[in-house]
């Protein structure tokens, strides 16, 4: 405490302990989940024993074994190449479906931010109406009218995802305008445009960052329950949806089928959640 | 609490939503590639019945006179006819919505019922293993496709150990709840760990709130304490998740009614897609869409009568 | 007068990062019937936690050692069901900030009644006669049309005599006061200290008052205790210790108080600041900050001893310090 300043001003929390440098387990998880999912997804033909689409007539519903760990479907496929192969898809699912709304959302969050008024008053109100419909439900609508298919499905996800990262991006874009260096920036006589995108962005884009990992996680969840409804990926092609849905019939006599893709879903989405949690937990420090 | 000025308030606010549904609602079939007509009928029409469908939809007018048609239509409660069963959309949307709106009471009821008491559990033991365990269940649960759960529970407690019937709807009033049990629980499993994580915190914050100290240094009784002061601050948030995640569950039922067979408007939505049946899914789409608005009136006025501060 | 209440050698352990901690050490003092004492120091010196620690409203995780006697019965140890029974009836406490102390989604009414349900045999008309009284004896206006409003439909003043007229709903034998004044304006800070004067003397209440104003002391309290680092450093009644004190953390605090009856002098400040509470050392916690330490401070703990009959002080310098701060200045 300097001379002169009062006494009991509450003592400042001295730093005692070196601020521990170590990442947060979560986001460790995620990353290790994530690298085994994209390893997959990028090389299925080197992990998978079998060719996930040939028929063996004379390996039908096979329960695991150690020639089929995962067994085989009612056309003898064998199910571990068949969900190993899945990886390829449903990580693109996860990719393709939210990299766009995440770009476009981000960008437009930022202009409705900056200038907020009017601007922003229409974006709440645009906002207002998109939530009261049930996301899948819009999605399906559409994807209806479009007709079945992954094209499709981006198209419907696109025009309904993006309000979510311009909402939360819009809201810490507001925060960010008001601190002195957005100013500092309007002094050197920067334009609009600039200060926007170069300055706040950057300080502005970590939630919508940690949500494009929750956002992954929920378009596999969307991804693969549109094809298990036959509105996204078609069959044969292996995507765990469609998997699981080949297994219905044979549920209870060939469990096999369907277990092994959901767990596959249900591991690749932990990945991404544990890795937004850990991303979150990461910017928490920082601040 | 609720002043008559509030709900007045928020009964207005729910005019230019629904004005935004009936105009999201009549773009969605304009999507249609190329002529909605021929859509509609598919490859096999001829051009003559393309025609007459054609200009039955009105489609050669204007888009703002086929969207004032439309709207006024609407407004009147007719949602148009099924092309795949000549009837009214309005009356097929009427026969299926009770058991879907039955399947998101019970799911939304179950979910309570499972968020609250572990959400307490594991704020109480906060870092110890049932608070481990608890959180490390819901994450799971989180990432959990609703029909892989769905056909899971069917297998083991319908299938298998023939608790529940395989699918369906019942009868009888009790038979329907019978009937939904699965379904709902497939449904409120989800929504549930959505909302304990958010309880959980909540109930942790309101803990260590300064009111809470205070009511214990009044000498109230820990049971009181809980309750009267602590589950009441926290449930205001979680509250407000409940309403915005009445959506997601409505979504989910659509795929929930698919996997066990039940004959409500989620069941409707798929069947009218492979049927083509553009008229009724819009309309689907339409009431659906209300509902969620009018939930997320019910969750706001639910949420201005526990928190005071709200409705002012 | 008859000992209320007598604390010897109470420790008090918070879980922190680093492990338990001590948020205060072997604190001692005595309060008589209808006394009151003031408990200064700076924020973490361990006064709000010495108060807690009394009734047990500690984080779940906390370690009460030593002995807390009340009318003679040990506290510590004592089951939670006996505690609570003694929290607010005889024993009642209130806070800094009212906004966040009072529940802000219950009437202000129930939070009255709620506790004269648990100490009292009134039925309901009589516990709703009895909060409008409560709310009257604290200088509300117009009590029975305030009975169902909310906390934040009071000002702030008016909030934290709700608070108080909450706290005595049971008439306790003892008020804890943690810096009930801080978070108010000053001439509303007057009003309060007035009003809990008044109130002590009607309703023949002891208090602790927790705070770190010496000039709030100096008003509504006999006897002062002053804390640095988890300890008591210095006690007496306020006459003793503010004519002479006998430590030098007192006279620092003295020192940058600006008074309007001395001639104008300049106002000066403590140096330093007071440890964290990972690091308290084997001596005198004052001493890094200290004008008068001799290398004895430095290696060995000064333990609070009796310098004049009721005044006792934590230094090894305590008998020389009128003499070396008038050396000084």
């Amino acid at each position: 405490m300097s001379a002169g300043a009062l006494p009991f001003e509450p003592a400042k929390a001295t730093p005692t302990r070196r601020r521990k440098l170590a990442l947060p387990g979560a986001l460790i998880a995620g990353l290790l989940i994530l690298a085994f999912s994209l390893t997959l997804a990028f090389f299925p033909s080197l992990f998978a024993p079998f060719d996930p689409l040939k028929f063996d007539y004379k390996a039908i519903l096979k329960p695991p074994s150690l020639a089929h760990p995962f067994g085989t479907d009612n056309f003898g496929r064998d199910m571990l190449s068949r969900t190993i192969h899945a990886y390829t898809l449903d990580m693109q699912i996860a990719f393709f479906a939210t990299i766009v709304p995440m770009l476009a959302g981000t960008a437009i969050g930022t202009i409705v931010g900056y200038y907020g008024g009017l601007l922003e008053t229409l974006f709440g109100r645009l906002v207002d109406g998109v939530i009261t419909f049930p996301f899948i439900v819009l999605v399906i609508a559409i994807v209806a009218v479009l007709g079945p298919g992954l094209a499709n499905m981006y198209v419907a996800i696109g025009l309904v995802g993006w309000v979510f990262y311009a909402r939360l991006v819009a809201g810490e874009m507001k925060v960010q305008k008001r601190l002195d260096y957005a100013d500092a920036g309007r002094v050197m006589g920067y334009g609009d445009m600039r200060i926007a995108f170069r300055h706040l962005l950057p300080n502005a884009v970590s939630p919508a960052l940690v949500y494009w990992m929750t956002d992954m996680a929920l378009c596999i969840l969307l991804g693969t329950s549109l094809g298990y409804l036959g509105l996204g990926a078609q069959p044969p092609a292996a995507e765990w949806g469609v998997l699981i849905a080949g297994g219905k019939n044979f549920f209870t006599t060939a469990w096999w089928i369907s277990i092994f893709p959901g767990i596959a879903i249900v591991l690749t989405g932990l990945g991404f959640s544990l890795l937004g949690n850990g991303l979150a937990e990461l910017m928490k420090v920082k601040r | 609490m609720l002043s008559i000025g509030y709900v007045l308030k928020r009964l207005l606010q729910i005019i230019p939503t629904l004005v935004f549904i009936v105009v999201v609602t009549f773009l969605i079939v304009r999507l249609l590639p190329g002529d909605p007509a021929s859509a509609i009928l598919g490859d096999k029409a001829t051009d003559a019945e393309v025609a007459r469908l054609h200009a039955e939809m009105g489609l050669d007018r204007p888009l703002i006179v086929q969207f004032g048609n439309f709207a006024l239509r609407v407004v009147q409660g007719d949602l148009g006819t099924s092309t795949a069963v000549k009837l009214p959309v309005g009356r097929i949307v009427l026969d299926r919505l009770p058991a879907t709106l039955l399947l998101t009471v019970m799911a939304a009821f179950l979910a309570l019922l499972l968020a609250v008491p572990l959400a307490f559990v594991a704020a109480l033991r906060q870092g110890r293993l049932g608070d481990t365990v608890i959180q490390g269940c819901f994450q799971v649960g989180l990432s959990m496709p609703v029909f892989y759960v769905g056909l899971i529970l069917l297998t083991v407690f319908a299938a298998g150990l023939r608790w529940f019937p395989v699918g369906g709807y019942g009868d009888t009033y009790l038979l329907h709840l019978y009937h939904l049990f699965l379904p709902a629980l497939t449904l409120a499993l989800s929504l549930a760990a959505v909302l304990m994580r958010n309880l959980r915190t909540a109930i942790l914050d309101a803990l260590t709130a300064d009111y809470a100290d205070f009511a214990r240094a009044k000498g109230l009784p820990t049971r009181v304490v809980l309750f009267r002061h602590v589950l009441r601050n926290a449930l205001i948030s979680t509250v407000t998740l409940f309403g915005l995640n009445i959506g997601t569950l409505l979504g989910g039922a659509v795929i929930t009614e698919t996997v066990f067979a039940i004959p409500g408007a989620g069941r409707l939505m798929i069947d009218s897609i492979y049927a083509r049946d553009y008229p009724t899914i819009q309309g689907l789409t339409l009431v659906l869409a209300v509902l969620v608005s009018v939930a997320f009136l019910l969750t706001d006025l639910v949420q201005a009568s526990l928190d005071p501060r709200v409705a002012q | 007068m008859s000992t209320l209440l007598s604390v010897s050698g109470l420790t008090t352990r918070l879980l922190t990062p680093a492990g338990l901690l001590a948020a205060v050490e072997d604190v001692d003092f005595t309060l008589d019937e209808r006394d009151s004492l003031g408990l200064v120091g700076e924020s973490g010196s361990g006064k709000s936690v010495t108060m807690r620690s009394l009734l047990r409203l500690l984080p779940q995780r906390a370690e009460v050692e030593g002995s807390v006697r009340w009318r003679g019965r040990e506290l510590v140890g004592l089951p939670e069901n006996a505690l609570r029974a003694l929290r607010g009836r005889e024993i009642a406490m209130i806070f800094q900030e009212p906004m966040s102390a009072l529940n802000p989604v219950l009437r202000i009414g129930l939070q009255i009644e709620e506790s004269l349900k648990v100490h009292t045999d009134l039925d309901r008309a009589g516990r709703r006669a009895r909060a409008v009284e409560l709310l009257a004896l604290t200088g509300i206006p117009t009590p029975e049309r305030r009975l169902d409003d909310f906390p934040h439909q009071f000002s702030g003043g008016m909030r934290q005599r709700a608070m108080i007229a909450i706290a005595l709903a049971a008439s306790p034998a003892l008020l804890l006061a943690d810096e009930p004044t801080t978070a108010l304006d000053v001439t509303i800070q007057d009003q309060i200290l007035h009003l809990l004067a008044r109130l002590r003397r009607e309703m023949g209440m002891a208090m602790i008052l927790v705070t770190h104003d010496l000039a709030v002391v100096a008003e509504s309290c006999e006897r002062v205790a002053v804390m640095y680092a988890g300890r008591i450093v210095e006690r007496g009644t306020v006459r003793q210790v503010f004519a002479a004190p006998r430590h030098p953390y007192t006279l620092g605090l003295l020192r940058s108080v600006p008074d309007g009856d001395r001639p104008r002098q300049k106002l000066r400040s403590i140096e330093g600041t007071p440890p964290g509470l990972g690091n308290r050392t084997r001596g005198c916690a004052f001493q890094p900050r200290c004008g008068f330490a001799t290398a004895q401070c430095a290696t060995d703990r000064p333990p609070l001893a009796d310098i004049a009959p009721g005044h006792a002080a934590a230094c090894w310098q305590a008998g020389r310090l009128t003499d070396l701060s008038r050396e000084a200045a």
